[in-house]
């Protein structure tokens, strides 16, 4: 339904636009959808919106699927 | 002479049109048959057998990271007839000019297009130049047609590839492909990908120094690398596996595609080969081609595992098995 | 690329499927409803490495394949209109309308763009004040909110050369409207990751409780879709169907608040139409008529008739009533290179990836 990647903001520039990395590419994006967003902060990128906070700490999904495994 | 603009006078055939051959085209091709100005070239005969190649380019914009449509155009047709296994000598170039095209960017595309055939031996021999109205086309269309001779003992055809060949590929995929479209679409990449343009019928000849029992070889432009290997696929009639983590993406490649939703095995290349070869010469060739600088990555990515049956697989990067198809109409930016 | 790469680690992809593989016997079938996930699953190669019992069909979750021929035709209609421009994502380029495309109405002279971000249709209006400037709003809850921004931002510069043609979707409605059809057998819903990240979980909460069915949120690397599979079937061996979420990195159970309200903000639920499944209630949007000066449903234009090849069941494999391996024209009339129905169009459609990525036995 929606092609969306993970990217880092690097600068917010308002409420409107920040630049964000995804991967080692710079765009410049919109960040109407998330105006609390801050620097350091990854987001999800769909077609030039950022359209949510992207939590990888807090997940750990990963972690959680190894020991879902071992279980 | 630098900025003054093309109009359809140039075309005429008349002063204007003489003034440019004479100023631009013998002045940057330079060379005994072309200087003749006859109405075609005569060549000098040879024992060896003629291939024979020709290619239109209409690349928008002209000038792109890492080439223009000059060079474009040259690199191109050496390379069709370096996957021959000829080597290329005798060229025809032929201009079609949209009118307010600058004089300046003509000898800009000019000279770099003598530039690229000094590099890769070829001489400029015979040509032809057509300028039109405007909106008729954009801005400069190219044509190049060539001719090179092959040794007798090189016989190289895309229906002649065998069970058991390995797949080798010279190097990354897809940079043509995303250096055009940054260039069009200006994203701002942190690092600029650039265009893979190259000739390389040294590169060819490196590899035919180490064995004369290539099968196939193929440049991969557009289309990408997916539909080059069905191509051979379909000629040979052979089954073919390529494994997804073995095939050499640029980091920078791969991200842009992620975020435009392309796929890398798609886009076009203008600078790579793909060559199918018995695997005891497999590293003897890796080993000679990551001597050149066009083949340092060259790498094995797959091989041929069946006859018969013309398909390609992709075992994927997970572990799984899936069809690689040919590419069926122009990717274009995706939302889903 | 950091935080992308070990979602698609071949170690744990591997032991998620041995782990799937030892869960049971017994064969299941689920439903990845939307276009990506359809994609990400046969690109992967998830559908090779599956055991037998597991099986995965596409539902209506591709915005093209579900948009109508007759809005097709209504686009099409407004392309031919004088000092038009369609801007529209390049998904829609190929989708066949009843005579013609977008392709081929470029093709033979109109004025039709691809844009990747909804606010280049701005830049254009404003880059050609003369022009009526239309973007083709396609898209879920995911690329909704970025058409609400969009339509805000022209009402605020009074940008007046700019039109929205909203066809956006809703997936709750449909998925209510597949469920309550009963045709498709399915244990299990794997929901979609991003329309979750606007939405949030609960609106999914009917589906367990209305209809006994398994519901998991998935991401859409190949550790999310198989950790969200593995998760679908302990709630079926459990018999304890409930809405999990397998992608919490990006999904939190309110969504967006912003988005939501942006959405609220500008357009209003209406009935609208799916192809190949009528007209459902609520599920698709409007604008709200303090919008009316950017609507562009208020030129009035004459759409052709429209002509379904009837032979096409887009609508059955929409449905996850067959497969398209189960359609007359599948890869005999209908390929890519000649499409009959959008499933095959889009590159997201399922019937495009079942003719690209599984092979002639299927």
């Amino acid at each position: 339904m929606c092609l969306a990647i993970p990217g880092k903001i690097i600068k917010k520039i308002d409420n409107e636009q920040a630049e964000v990395l995804l991967g080692k590419v710079k765009k410049l994006i919109r960040v109407s959808l998330l105006p609390e967003v801050k620097d350091g902060d990854y987001v999800l990128v769909h077609a030039g919106y950022a359209i949510t906070k992207v939590d990888f700490q807090q997940a750990n999904e990963i972690e959680q699927a190894w020991e879902e495994l071992e279980s | 002479m630098t900025d003054q603009i093309i109009t359809l006078d140039y075309g005429s055939g008349g002063k204007l049109t003489n003034q440019l051959i004479r100023s631009l085209f013998l002045k940057y091709f330079n060379n005994s048959i072309l200087n003749q100005l006859h109405d075609g070239a005569i060549l000098p005969q040879t024992k060896k057998r003629i291939a024979f190649s020709t290619d239109s380019y209409t690349v928008s914009p002209l000038f792109f990271n890492g080439g223009n449509i000059g060079d474009l155009a040259i690199h191109g047709t050496v390379n069709d007839l370096a996957m021959c296994g000829a080597i290329p000598k005798y060229f025809s170039v032929s201009f079609l000019i949209e009118e307010g095209v600058t004089l300046q960017t003509l000898e800009q595309i000019t000279c770099s297009m003598a530039e690229a055939s000094r590099r890769t031996g070829v001489e400029i021999v015979t040509g032809d130049t057509k300028v039109v109205n405007k909106g008729d086309i954009d801005g400069i269309f190219i044509n190049t047609t060539g001719i090179g001779f092959i040794d007798n003992d090189v016989h190289i055809h895309p229906g002649s590839a065998q069970v058991n060949d390995v797949i080798i590929v010279n190097g990354p995929i897809g940079n043509h492909g995303i250096s055009i479209l940054a260039s069009r679409e200006n994203l701002q990449l942190e690092e600029n990908v650039i265009s893979d343009t190259a000739p390389l019928a040294e590169l060819v000849q490196e590899m035919l120094s180490v064995t004369k029992e290539i099968h196939v070889l193929r440049d991969p432009t557009r289309g990408g690398l997916a539909t080059a290997l069905n191509e051979i696929a379909q000629s040979s009639q052979v089954e073919i596996e390529v494994l997804e983590e073995k095939i050499p993406i640029d980091t920078m490649v791969r991200d842009t595609c992620k975020i435009l939703g392309y796929d890398p095995l798609y886009l076009a290349n203008e600078g790579k080969l793909i060559a199918f070869l018995p695997e005891q010469f497999a590293e003897k060739a890796l080993r000679r081609m990551r001597g050149n600088k066009l083949g340092e990555q060259a790498t094995i990515i797959g091989r041929v595992i069946a006859s018969g049956r013309a398909e390609v697989f992709l075992k994927t990067d997970i572990g799984g098995k899936r069809l690689l198809g040919m590419l069926s109409g122009e990717q274009l930016p995706r939302i889903c | 690329m950091k935080y992308y790469d070990e979602y698609r680690d071949k170690e744990l992809c591997q032991a998620l499927i041995a782990k799937i593989s030892s869960l049971t016997e017994e064969s299941f079938t689920f439903m990845e409803v939307c276009g990506t996930h359809t994609i990400s699953i046969f690109r992967s190669g998830i559908k090779d490495l599956l055991p037998e019992n597991i099986h995965l069909i596409s539902g209506p979750g591709c915005p093209v394949c579900v948009t109508p021929i007759s809005d097709i035709d209504r686009i099409i209609a407004l392309s031919r209109m004088d000092n038009t421009i369609i801007v529209t994502f390049g998904d829609m380029i190929n989708v066949p309308g009843s005579t013609s495309s977008l392709k081929r109405e470029k093709a033979i002279g109109a004025d039709i763009r691809i844009i990747y971000s909804p606010s280049q249709a701005l830049d254009i209006a404003l880059e050609f004040p003369g022009k009526k400037v239309i973007l083709v709003g396609i898209g879920f809850e995911t690329t909704v909110p970025l058409l609400a921004s969009v339509v805000l931002e022209a009402k605020e510069k009074n940008i007046n050369n700019f039109y929205l043609l909203s066809l956006g979707k809703l997936m709750p409605p449909i998925i209510k409207a597949l469920l309550g059809s009963h045709e498709a057998r399915i244990d299990g819903m794997l929901c979609p990751g991003h329309v979750s990240a606007i939405i949030g979980s609960k609106p999914y909460q009917f589906i367990p409780d209305s209809y006994g069915i398994a519901c998991v949120i998935a991401g859409f690397e190949p550790v999310d879709i198989l950790i969200a599979i593995y998760h679908l079937i302990m709630q079926n061996i459990n018999k304890d169907p409930r809405v999990e979420n397998k992608y919490k990195r990006a999904v939190r159970e309110e969504g967006n608040p912003t988005a939501l309200n942006l959405i609220n903000q500008v357009f209003i639920p209406r009935e609208s139409e799916w192809r190949g499944m009528g007209r459902v209630k609520d599920s698709g949007l409007a604008l709200r008529s303090e919008f009316s000066g950017w609507d562009a449903r208020n030129f009035s234009v004459v759409a052709e008739i429209t002509k379904e090849n009837e032979q096409c069941l887009c609508g059955e494999v929409l449905r996850g009533v067959i497969t398209p391996l189960q359609c007359p024209l599948f890869r005999k009339v209908c390929t890519p290179g000649n499409p009959i129905g959008a499933c095959m169009v889009s590159g997201e459609g399922v019937c495009a990836a079942y003719y690209k990525y599984s092979s002639v036995k299927g």
